[in-house]
């Protein structure tokens, strides 16, 4: 990302996209930035709210997402940090080539950033689906669907069923889910000190596990929109380019464009390892 | 430092003279276009007042309904549901539609640029949009009412919120995110102009008071508002969707909602407050025709002021169940923030002291601010304090203390700031016997109306209740009858303040013999403020100017204008 000035038009020479209140180019493009910083700063405080709320329920019920964060895919969680990091570089090389004034460059590596977010969408799409066939949704909807997933297996216990196998997509689950201590379901004095014996139980000790999904559903289904507004914001950019708006002397939509894109990506590289990689 | 001595006052102000009669911001261009996507800030400030002005009308039947249905315990005028609407819909709309922008968006863009010696805000198109948002958040509101309103309180706590089957709460929330952003807008756009339009000369500590007023306001617009945004968009999707993160049926903790919503409402308080202390400093130096006493620190206190309000809000939950450790901390904390608060009066004070001051209308709602602020703010210790908090919470002593600082406290300096600038907005006096009159009504009405809540509240009467036992009717009625004083002062206001755009007298540059630099150009202003600005000089010297009687304002007198000396 650049912040640096355009470059001075000669003293007198009128400015073609100088405003009637600023007294140069340079005044001009500070105060853009400066703008563009504060607002930038009030959508990291937006996610803050969330974020918040995350460690709030993290600290409290850390059971709670250490059993749930498990039915995220870490995979496609990765490769989309990878797309957001691609695109991030090629966002920087988009800015680059508008200050070097290279139309072609510039255009190219505005539609490569376009490509990535989509991808990015795309993959986010995939994800989201899954979820919902399995049920794996937020507060009311929370109806788990797999057959490992902590409500049907109860279910099926109490119509005199053995507990099914652990699931196959949570490895290393099932000491979480299936153990407990005695106890943690009664008072405390009640276990003797040292006696923490597992015993194996039909009751799966985590409960309100759509508190997960109603953190992870709305920290990264507002980082979506965020992503889809940078999309228009891009193709906004890559119009302009293309109809050859920008060059080293002016390319402050290119820069603050660029600006709030790098924040985007910021906030899903908090988001991946606070989400998908919990231990 | 370079003394640059200016030729410019006598040369200035006659040309402001002359210009008064010419082109200026109201008949540079014409139509109903012309205004509504106007991108001068002077327009969009007056947009502003007028739509902000409408929307207190329309706070101020709420409120209304609401004395004349206390009148009696038991049914008055309407049902309890209807009541449960009117005392929420009044919140709401004097919340968020008329105290938070009040002062900084109407005479805020009004002045700002002007003060500064600059031509527009730094982004003019922001500017108008952020009009456009609070436009669109004044209709959600309206919406929320035509579609079943709201019963929740302005606060919209959880799970109440979630789960009344008014139908107006969505709309509500949705105005208050939309009223969030344009909120932001501005004090992005305020904190922008300020670091980066102001004219050389004009320093840090050449800025008026009010400008630093309006700056640390902005930080916190810019700091607090968005958490406002992310609580309201949960408590929607909440709502529709049953998220469940603040349901405790699904797992989630009600009392985080109120965490969430104090974080940014408490520090909304100072959203409210701190333009007003701006004001109040203005107009306190100008017609007590003395320097204001600690220049240095009022700004600083408006800083501090700003700062300290983010870490107080667990105030609001003393009785939410939070740990006793915390309720200390924070019961601590906010005794802190009335030391910056003190620190205003006492320099207004002592501004004051010694001076001539002249009991024009706008001092007089200035000192109406500072005996009510120092009731409010007194007050507001009591209820800071543990022990007496728990006997005093969610009783009229609360509503009493909260209308003393924003209805007392923002209110009335914005009524202040109205009658200050009038002459500078619309180019017309109005009649300086009518405003005192005014005064009175406001004043006595305002102080019937609320006194007898406090104790009310202190004999342990509730807020929001339909019904109440007979022992608070006469305390009751007394704060009706004040109401209704009040209302007839601020008809009062309305009548004479129109009057003046037809008939009143031609306004001079500089009525009231003001030093910042919005009375150095004509009443009203051309379109561009400034061709060159006019160097700044300190804002509160006010030995150059006379008065003269032919036009009826100051003019600077025969010794040139040093601008190089800043406040002291
Ligand atoms: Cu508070």
């Amino acid at each position: 990302m650049s912040t640096s000035r355009p470059a001075d038009s000669s003293a007198g020479a009128p400015a073609p996209h100088l405003q009637h209140h600023f007294t140069s180019p340079a005044q001009q493009f500070e105060s853009v930035v400066l703008g563009m910083w504060l607002f930038l700063a009030t959508e990291i405080l937006l996610f803050g709210g969330l974020f918040c709320a995350y460690a709030v329920y993290r600290a409290n019920h850390p059971e709670i997402f250490e059993y749930a964060h498990v039915y995220l895919s870490k995979s496609l969680g990765a490769v989309n940090t990878a797309i957001l990091l691609v695109s991030s570089f090629t966002m920087a090389s988009a800015v680059w080539a508008a200050q070097q004034s290279r139309a072609r460059l510039l255009r190219i590596m505005l539609a490569l950033t376009i490509a990535c977010g989509l991808g990015f969408l795309g993959i986010k799409y995939v994800e989201y689906k899954h979820k919902w066939h399995e049920g794996l949704l937020w507060g009311k909807l929370y109806r788990p669907q797999h057959e490992a997933a902590p409500f049907s297996a109860h279910h099926a216990f109490e119509h005199g069923q053995t507990p099914p196998a652990a699931p196959t997509s949570a490895p290393g689950d099932t000491d979480v889910s299936w153990v407990f201590t005695p106890g943690d379901t009664g008072p405390r004095g009640l276990l003797a000190p040292g006696d923490t014996t597992p015993l194996v139980s039909p009751e799966p000790k985590v409960h309100n596990v759509q508190l997960f999904f109603g953190v992870y559903f709305a920290l990264t289904g507002l980082h979506a929109v965020h992503v889809l507004a940078g999309l228009v914001l891009l193709g906004w950019t890559l119009w302009r380019a293309a109809l050859g708006h920008f060059s080293a002397a002016y390319f402050t939509p290119v820069a603050m464009v660029g600006l709030y894109w790098h924040v985007v990506d910021l906030i899903w590289i908090y988001l991946f390892p606070l989400l998908y990689l919990i231990h | 430092m370079k003394a640059v001595v200016s030729t410019f006052p006598r040369s200035h102000v006659a040309a402001a003279e002359a210009g008064a009669a010419g082109d200026n911001y109201l008949t540079h261009a014409h139509g109903i276009r012309s205004w509504l996507f106007t991108i001068d800030h002077k327009r969009i400030g007056v947009m502003y007042l007028v739509s902000i002005l409408a929307a207190f009308l329309l706070g101020g039947i709420f409120a209304i309904l609401v004395r004349t249905e206390l009148l009696t315990p038991g049914p008055t005028i309407v049902s309890a549901d209807n009541y449960n609407r009117f005392f929420t819909l009044h919140g709401a709309i004097m919340v968020f539609l008329v105290i938070i922008p009040g002062i900084p968006a109407a005479l805020g863009n009004f002045v700002l640029p002007i003060m500064l010696g600059a031509k527009d805000l730094a982004f003019p198109r922001l500017n108008l949009f952020s009009y456009h948002l609070w436009v669109l958040g004044a209709l959600l509101a309206v919406l929320a009412i035509v579609t079943g309103s709201v019963d929740t309180g302005w606060t919209f706590y959880v799970p109440y919120a979630t789960t009344t089957g008014m139908g107006g709460v969505v709309p509500v929330l949705l105005g208050a995110f939309v009223l969030g952003f344009s909120s932001i807008f501005t004090g992005l756009n305020f904190i922008v102009t300020i670091h980066k339009l102001r004219p050389p000369g004009m320093t840090w500590f050449r800025l008026p008071l009010f400008l630093w007023a309006l700056y640390a306001t902005a930080v916190i617009q810019i700091l607090a508002t968005p958490v406002l945004g992310v609580t309201v968009l949960l408590l929607i999707v909440e709502r529709v969707l049953g998220l469940g993160i603040f349901q405790p049926g699904l797992g989630g903790d009600p009392v985080l909602y109120q965490h969430f919503f104090w974080f940014y409402s408490h520090p909304a308080v100072y959203i409210m407050i701190l333009p007003a202390m701006g004001i109040v400093s203005e107009i306190v130096s100008v017609f007590s025709r003395k320097h204001i006493f600690g220049y240095h620190f009022i700004a600083f206190s408006s800083i501090a002021i700003a700062l300290f309000g983010f870490f107080v809000w667990g105030h609001h939950m003393f009785v939410s169940g939070q740990s006793n450790l915390v309720t200390t901390i924070f019961s601590l904390l906010t005794y802190s923030v009335s030391i910056p608060s003190a620190v205003k009066v006492f320099n207004w004070l002592a501004t004051m002291h010694g001076g001539s001051i002249s009991l024009r209308t706008p001092m007089l709602y200035t000192l109406a601010f500072i005996f009510i602020f120092g009731i409010g703010g007194l007050t507001g210790l009591f209820l800071g304090a543990l022990a007496a908090n728990v006997h005093l919470h969610d009783t009229y002593f609360v509503v009493a203390h909260f209308h003393y600082v924003m209805m007392g406290g923002t209110l009335i300096a914005m009524i202040a700031g109205i009658h200050y600038w009038w002459p500078k907005m619309t180019g017309r006096m109005y009649s300086e016997r009518l405003g005192q009159l005014s005064f009175a009504a406001v004043f006595l009405g305002f102080n019937l109306t609320f006194f007898p809540q406090f104790i009310m509240g202190s004999h342990g009467m509730p807020r929001r209740y339909y019904n109440y036992p007979p022992q608070f009717e006469f305390l009751h009625q007394l704060s009706t009858v004040g109401s209704y004083l009040m209302t007839v002062g601020f008809v009062l206001i309305a009548v004479y303040l129109l009057h003046s755009l037809f008939a009143g007298r031609r306004a001079p540059a500089n009525p009231w013999g003001g030093a910042t630099l919005e009375w150095h150009c004509a009443s009203p202003p051309p379109a561009h403020n400034f061709d060159e600005p006019p160097p700044a000089g300190d804002p509160y010297d006010f030995n150059d100017l006379e008065y003269d009687a032919r036009i009826g304002g100051y003019v600077y007198g025969t010794r040139p204008v040093a601008a190089d000396s800043e406040p002291t």
